[in-house]
């Protein structure tokens, strides 16, 4: 107990003194660290003395007010509910489009897909380094044939979808616009978001191609490309899901989520674009961990970080360049493999967590997806998890109801600080692609890791099923089992297709992508081409990777 | 003098998800064992060839994306063209139940899904493995 002078005292210590340490002399507190997930220290009791230092109308405000810390819309979830947009993918465009209709059915919002691993990485389904991974981890997209097929009675006009893809974003975006326009849907009006988020790809994910400054670039050309050709699209959603998902703490996604937002402005900016050109189009990812009050101070930090810096930093003057959007899902890492249905618990919580936060737009994971992609009943279940947070809790009647909560203040406030340390560590070292360049992220991240690791191994760090409360024996539950039959059809449509097709137009397609790529001019206009003459993702990302070359990292342990 | 467990941990496939890989792999050296992290989009051919060139006791396989079918068996066979069948080799990610018995079938020694203590794989790669002075 610290010693005060008397009469100097706060309430808070006289309580400590007064009532507290008797209690713990009779009942000491339970021998273990009270710590969020990410290891901070949470003390037993917030006052108003703890936030002496947030001030309602400057930090705060009210939700539609700068710095929107209590949400961008005055209205909340009573004007509109986040989007319930699930991901989904799996097999053949085919099996992917019947589980689309099922998720609409079943009351999705919106749509979001998931990409097989050579997708994601710009490679056919007939290439030597495919084999074993077609359609295994989401659905396998060779060329414009296959996204027709993905959304085949799917209006793309009436729906958002969002895109899980990357280092082929580009191509990507390029066929689902002209599957719309195919439709007879207005690219004016069309909305969706493509994520598009290649730093995190360098820090976490690792499913770069090209070397950073070319994926820049990339970047940068759909930034302009889409201010004017596709005003409504959301054209990154920079991500801090996969970071989190990687190891970091809370502090850290939240840091090198924004300063990889930060990060992507100032090449914007670089590239001649005005902020408040592109910036409004600008949305982010989350990731909705197990720590619930971590992450509710998490999401409103991100917000209050935002509407400063783009105004303050880059001198935005548009409302819509200040408004952060955000993304969730829930974490993918704290689902287990013991005891699947305490999934559906751990899901529940986090996705509220995410609610109270704000987000704008929620992804809720399956139970059993620590053993496999998710069947369709556990779909389903995954999204009455929404649904019920949404119609049955009551949470949705009041704009940021932890408002004004001591505790939640106080640890939105140590967020936002720990966030502004790591942006200086950052500028001081040139900015974010230098910082990736030196490992840095990375390197905060393998560490963070191994340390959470550590403390679950040590028992201080619970995870029910795995280390505590371990079940002896558990029956095998049933999966989706995703074997080769959906390659063998991929590659056998991709050589109908390479035999139908018109050769010299995708040769003079793909050779006007790669002078474009050769050159500053921007790469969309010869990409939308290329994918009207049926160029397949790996033939587009061949001729890009020809110009551009591949990048590989040095590990990091 | 004792000798050093040497184990290649690798990434085999086009998925890059390391966090398992790279624990691993830093679990295995602070208890004392020579690591080599081979990092990722590795081939099997790629793989076998790091544990020809670095001697390697261990093989330590990450394979989340479901394409462990493919990669394993032909770890397995160059393993065995190129005269390394008493390395041993393990396996780590995501595997489902029934392909674990086909995995052991073909000479894969140890499984380790979600939730493994990283001790128990210290554990078991220590009781397991020949080491080189033994195969000599």
């Amino acid at each position: 107990m610290k010693s005060v002078l008397p009469g100097t005292e706060t309430d808070k210590q006289r309580w400590e003194r007064e009532v507290l340490d008797p209690t713990l002399k009779k009942s000491p507190e339970r021998a273990v660290p009270f710590t969020t997930i990410s290891g901070r220290p949470i003390e037993r009791l917030y006052t108003a003395e703890d936030i002496r230092d947030v001030d309602y109308a400057r930090d705060l405000n009210n939700p539609g007010e700068f710095p929107y810390t209590r949400g961008i819309h005055p209205t909340g979830y009573r004007g509109k509910l986040w989007t319930m947009r699930q991901f989904a993918g799996f097999g053949t465009p085919e099996d992917t489009n019947g589980r689309y209709k099922q998720l609409l059915k079943a009351g999705g919002t919106g749509l979001s897909v998931a990409f097989d691993l050579p997708t994601l990485m710009g490679r056919d389904p007939d290439h030597e380094l495919s084999l074993g991974e077609v359609g295994k981890c989401g659905v396998s997209i060779a060329s414009l044939a296959d996204m027709e097929t993905l959304f085949d009675g799917i209006a793309l006009g009436d729906i958002t979808t969002s895109m899980t893809i990357n280092s082929p974003a580009a191509m990507l975006y390029a066929m689902y616009l002209v599957v719309a326009e195919k439709q007879g849907a207005d690219w004016q009006t069309l909305s969706g978001t493509i994520q598009n988020d290649i730093l995190k790809e360098f820090i976490a994910q690792k499913e770069y191609i090209f070397p950073p400054r070319p994926s820049m670039r990339l970047i940068t050309d759909i930034f302009s490309f889409s201010a004017r050709e596709v005003p409504r699209w959301n054209t990154i959603s920079v991500s801090g899901y996969h970071i989190r998902e990687a190891g970091a703490t809370a502090v850290q996604e939240l840091a090198f989520t924004l300063r990889d937002g930060i990060e992507y402005v100032q090449y914007g900016v670089d590239a001649g674009l005005d902020v408040d050109e592109f910036v409004p189009r600008i949305s982010f990812f989350f990731n909705a961990h197990s720590d619930f009050f971590e992450e509710i101070a998490k999401y409103r930090a991100a917000r209050r970080i935002w509407a400063t810096v783009m105004r303050d930093r880059f001198g935005a003057k548009d409302e819509r360049s200040l408004k952060l959007r955000f993304h969730t899902q829930t974490a993918g890492v704290s689902l287990t493999a013991q005891q699947p249905y305490n999934n559906v618990v751990r899901t529940a919580l986090q996705a509220l967590s995410g609610v109270l936060g704000g987000t704008n737009s929620l992804h809720t994971n399956s139970l059993d997806e620590a053993l496999a992609l998710p069947t369709a009943e556990a779909a389903t279940l995954a999204l009455r998890t929404q649904q019920i947070i949404a119609f049955e809790s009551g949470v949705t009647n009041v704009v940021d109801p932890l408002g004004g909560s001591y505790f939640v203040e106080r640890l939105t406030r140590d967020m936002e600080e720990g966030a502004y340390r790591y942006f200086d560590t950052i500028d001081r070292m040139g900015g974010m692609v230098e910082a990736v360049e030196r490992g840095f992220p990375q390197t905060e991240i393998a560490e963070s890791a191994y340390l959470f690791q550590q403390a679950v191994e040590r028992k201080e760090k619970i995870i029910v099923g795995v280390n505590g409360y371990v079940a002896e024996d558990e029956a095998p539950m049933e999966i989706l089992y995703i074997d080769e039959a959906a390659a063998e059809r991929q590659v056998a449509k991709l050589e109908a297709l390479r035999r139908t097709r018109d050769h010299d137009r995708v040769r003079r397609a793909l050779d006007g992508l790669r002078a474009a790529a050769a050159s500053t001019d921007n790469v969309m206009p010869p990409l939308l081409e290329a994918v009207r003459a049926y160029a397949t993702v790996g033939e587009m990302c061949d001729a890009l990777r020809a110009v551009w070359g591949e990048y590989e990292e040095v590990p990091i342990i | 003098m004792t000798q050093k467990i040497r184990v290649v941990i690798a990434k085999p496939g086009l998925d890059g998800h390391d966090r398992g890989a790279k624990v691993i792999a830093r679990a295995l050296r602070d208890a004392g064992m020579e690591v080599i992290y081979t990092g990722l989009r590795q081939t099997p051919e790629q793989i076998v060839g790091a544990a020809l060139q670095e001697d390697a006791d261990v093989i330590g396989l990450s394979i989340l994306s479901g394409a462990h079918n493919y990669i394993c068996p032909r770890v397995m066979d160059l393993l065995k063209e190129k005269g390394l069948q008493d390395v041993l080799v393990v396996v780590g990610g995501i595997i489902p139940d029934v392909d674990v018995d086909k995995l052991r079938q073909i000479g894969v020694g140890g499984i380790f899904l979600p939730g493994t203590p990283m001790q128990e794989i210290v554990d078991f790669i220590t009781t397991h493995v020949r080491t080189r002075l033994e195969r000599v």
